[in-house]
């Protein structure tokens, strides 16, 4: 039997855990564009999209992600195409995410004043106009905080990948744990690089959130 | 696309899907309640406990809100037996979640707790009330009132992640879907099935959790 030294456990787990840290990027920079779209249809003019864009978000907040990760998994499947885990999950996470995101930034474009939406019009622009110059640089300074913390999520929200079989942290920690039979040292490990993943996320969605609040302290 | 849906199984596996409901919803209930419950002791550890016990229970949350929920349930699990602590997977299961909901819980509770003015707690001394009388009926339950709707949504958040401990084998929800997939192979069926119970399930619990605000909170609801 092949001895494993507790630098072996980490360097095989820190292999996997740049899988991680690509799915969570792929996730959130997806989840972003999508949750884009999603938000104007949410917000925008028409009706119909507004209804879709609701149920969508309702949808993915109401069911748990690991379901819409199986969905994602099998339902491909249906269409006859041999689906690899790493596509259902990334297909999955950047829905899932892009839900969650829209629902954050509309929070942000509404709590813009309502001022601003008529002193824009009453300049002549148009919605496009408004949106590009007064409401979304607006709304972009105060999306920042929220926007940031959620990226943890994310990041956690890729251990689910696991049980659908694509190899990340999660998935090498019940490897290495197979192998070595130490899962207090695995997991332990395993939990430690998340937390140095997702802290620092944590850490600078609260400073920017203190910083970005200055304006409205002495209110 | 060729594929013929086919959901004839549920005839034969419904009671399945329902003892998963019930081990999902006993695990939902028992996870919120003993979680706000830790949830509110570690808030008034962190606000208003003594300087020792601050640095723990800070450690503590942040452990938890920094990791995923699957690896707090594995650690459970799988870890602590290497420590003599052996759970069977419905106790791993329950402890994983109030511990998740714990952190969690304690965070939003704490800004409940910080936003009370400085001049009610001294308002309770002055009437004569202890400071456990103080903590209870000034701070803690104003508290309570103003942050019910983001802990709601957290415990809905709690029950949509429980469909992790099907991974440790608690035989919930999503372990039965498992189970029923690998008999019928129906599995988009099956997951399609079960996320809709759980849509159900997440809309009947926001809308109990309501009633609870309501029925916790009566006179000020009504302003």
């Amino acid at each position: 039997m092949t001895e494993f030294t507790t630098w072996d456990i980490l360097r095989n787990l820190l292999l996997a855990a740049r899988w991680t840290v690509i799915l969570s990027l792929v996730s959130f920079i997806g989840g972003g564009i999508v949750g884009l779209i999603v938000l104007f249809a949410r917000i925008g003019k028409s009706r119909t999209l507004n209804v879709l864009s609701r149920i969508y978000i309702e949808l993915l907040q109401g069911t748990p992600l690991l379901m819409q990760l199986f969905l994602a998994f099998f339902g491909l499947g249906l269409f006859g195409i041999d689906v690899p885990s790493w596509l259902a999950a990334g297909m999955a996470l950047i829905l899932w995410t892009a839900a969650f995101l829209a629902e954050i930034w509309r929070g942000c474009v509404e709590a813009i004043a309502r001022g601003q939406w008529e002193a824009s019009s009453s300049l002549g622009m148009g919605y496009l106009q408004q949106m590009r110059y007064v409401i979304l640089p607006q709304a972009l300074k105060i999306a920042v905080p929220p926007t940031v913390g959620f990226s943890v999520q994310v990041v956690k929200g890729t251990a689910l990948t696991s049980i659908i079989g694509f190899v990340e942290l999660t998935k090498a920690g019940t490897i290495v744990t197979n192998a070595t039979f130490e899962p207090f040292t695995v997991y332990g490990f395993v939990a430690l690089i998340y937390f140095v993943l997702c802290f620092p996320l944590s850490k600078s969605s609260q400073y920017l959130e203190r910083k970005l609040n200055v304006a409205h302290r002495n209110h | 696309m060729n594929y013929v849906f086919n959901f004839d199984w549920l005839f034969q596996y419904w009671p399945v899907l329902l003892h998963g409901i019930g081990i999902t919803i006993e695990l939902t209930l028992v996870g919120a309640v003993l979680g706000i419950a830790l949830g509110i002791g570690c808030a008034w550890a962190r606000a208003l406990g003594p300087a020792w016990l601050k640095p723990i229970v800070a450690t503590y949350v942040e452990m938890i809100r920094n990791t995923p929920f699957l690896i707090q349930l594995f650690f459970i699990f799988f870890g602590l037996p290497s420590l003599g602590v052996k759970l069977n997977e419905l106790t791993a299961a329950n402890l994983a979640m109030i511990v998740n909901l714990g952190a969690y819980g304690c965070e939003i509770i704490r800004a409940g707790i910080m936003a009370t003015p400085r001049g009610q707690f001294e308002a309770g001394a002055s009437l004569g009330m202890t400071r456990v009388q103080t903590f209870w009926y000034v701070v803690l339950i104003p508290a309570l009132q103003k942050i019910w709707p983001a802990l709601s949504s957290q415990v809905v958040i709690v029950m949509l992640g429980s469909a992790a401990v099907s991974q440790i084998a608690a035989e919930d929800l999503t372990f039965a879907a498992n189970f029923i997939q690998s008999r019928t192979f129906r599995a988009f069926e099956t997951y399609f099935v079960s996320t809709l119970i759980y849509l159900a399930l997440a809309v009947l619990l926001r809308q109990m959790l309501r009633g609870v605000g309501w029925a916790l909170f009566p006179k000020r609801a009504a302003r």
